[in-house]
């Protein structure tokens, strides 16, 4: 199978506001400024969850956004990981107590890393998504190993009949 | 045998050229931005990427149709380099493109549907000026084949400057740069998602990407034909006009489709005049 990794080298970023009040949002955003260019590292900001490698998820869950989430999360192809940026992504953060705040990311997707803060820093943003990447290569090793064995399996099963 | 040896080696470099001409446009293009911008190789890292992901595909007919873009594009470039007929290679050209359009028709999506549209509409704002474009090489050498028109000592360039113009015009449109990039929004991924290339993913949207590298040095090869008379100069004015089209790319904003319409006829016109000229002084000399 391949070896070569290019996942690592060329990660897209989907972002979705789940119910943050913004802040960190624009450091989100700030990482795509001249200052910090994560374009560098090949990222890039896609707003289509087909194109995506990594959701980037900032705001705690809410009862409306639920669905949302999921969906996005659903129409992203193999292999993906999730982000949860800042703490109300973590954990419902100051919002958690609120008649119509779920949670954090993970009451309806798994996370994969979580970038704490409030807002976080762009620094840690890019450092959660440094760590997301080998969480990305190590999900791509798992899928392309898998599509090995069940290749072997149908070779051996073509072979005994 | 000329001929074959060109095609192959479009077939085989094009890819190759396509890729460092993407990324030098990136890096460029970064840099007008007083950004670091990515590697050089980096159009090839993002293509090997696709081609790791999962293959998900929403209606197969779309995979045969992304297929048959890919195919099409590259017959044109290899025609083109294997100095065939210009009239045949833009019908090739936009076969191409309609491939392009029902693959993007066959999955119901309102963002990839709007993106076809879009994409026919600018289909319709290009076409005029690249048959133009023809019809002005063949009025300068005598003929629609490539190769006598690249062997012409006639530089096309000082009888067609108004036909080279309408040229740029419409080559920012194929390029995919802004104001005219209405069909991909490259760089509006809010606006309408990804347009035209939303519902592809994986290695079919790896397909578009290699099929606009096989355009682009295909397009790249058109522009030299205005300066064949002198290769060296061909290059530099190829190079430049790349750069000038780069440079529109970062200092201007998206226009809207009417705009991007009325740019492609308003550059056919001033080709129709630079011909019409070109057919009086024609006569008169004669």
């Amino acid at each position: 199978m391949s070896t070569m990794a290019f996942l690592k080298r060329s990660p897209w970023i989907l972002h979705y506001d789940a119910s943050s009040c913004n802040g960190c949002d624009i450091e989100v955003l700030a990482c795509l400024t001249p200052l910090y260019d994560v374009e560098r590292f090949g990222i890039i900001n896609t707003g289509n969850p087909k194109h995506a490698d990594i959701l980037m998820i900032t705001g705690g869950i809410n009862e409306l956004n639920r669905a949302v989430v999921r969906n996005l999360y659903e129409q992203m192809p193999e292999p993906k990981v999730v982000v949860a940026i800042g703490i109300c992504a973590a954990t419902g953060g100051i919002f958690r107590e609120c008649y119509n705040i779920a949670g954090g990311v993970d009451k309806v997707i798994p996370v994969d890393v979580y970038v704490p803060g409030c807002a976080a820093r762009p620094e840690m943003i890019i450092d959660g998504v440094v760590a997301a990447l080998s969480i990305l290569e190590e999900k791509r090793a798992k899928m392309t190993g898998a599509a090995q064995i069940k290749d072997d399996a149908r070779h051996a099963a073509g072979e005994s009949t | 045998m000329n001929w074959l040896i060109g095609a192959v080696l479009f077939l085989i470099l094009a890819p190759i050229a396509g890729g460092l001409i993407a990324g030098i446009d990136r890096k460029i293009t970064a840099r007008m931005q007083g950004r670091v911008g990515p590697p050089l190789l980096q159009p090839f890292y993002d293509v090997g990427k696709l081609f790791e992901k999962e293959r998900a595909v929403v209606t197969t007919a779309q995979n045969f149709y992304v297929l048959a873009y890919l195919i099409f594009i590259a017959l044109s470039g290899a025609l083109f380099f294997a100095g065939g007929d210009l009239l045949l290679i833009v019908f090739a050209f936009t076969l191409a493109h309609v491939f392009l359009v029902l693959g993007a028709y066959a999955v119901h999506s309102p963002y990839s549907h709007i993106g076809a549209e879009r994409e026919l509409i600018q289909v319709m704002a290009y076409e005029p000026m690249i048959i133009l474009a023809a019809v002005g090489f063949y009025m300068v050498s005598g003929s629609f084949y490539v190769t006598e028109i690249a062997a012409t000592t006639v530089p096309a360039i000082l009888y067609l400057p108004g036909v080279f113009l309408g040229f740029a015009v419409i080559l920012t449109i194929k390029l995919r740069k802004s104001p005219f990039d209405i069909s991909t929004s490259h760089h509006a991924h809010q606006e309408i998602v990804k347009g035209i290339t939303t519902e592809f993913s994986g290695s079919t949207l790896a397909q578009v990407e290699i099929a606009h590298w096989y355009e682009n040095v295909f397009l790249l090869g058109f522009v030299f034909l205005f300066f064949a008379w002198n290769p060296v100069i061909g290059v530099v004015a190829v190079a430049i006009t790349y750069l000038a089209e780069i440079f529109v790319d970062n200092v201007t904003a998206r226009a809207r489709w009417q705009a991007a319409l009325k740019s492609g006829w308003l550059a056919t016109l001033l080709g129709i005049a630079n011909l019409a000229i070109l057919s009086y002084m024609m006569l008169g000399g004669a």
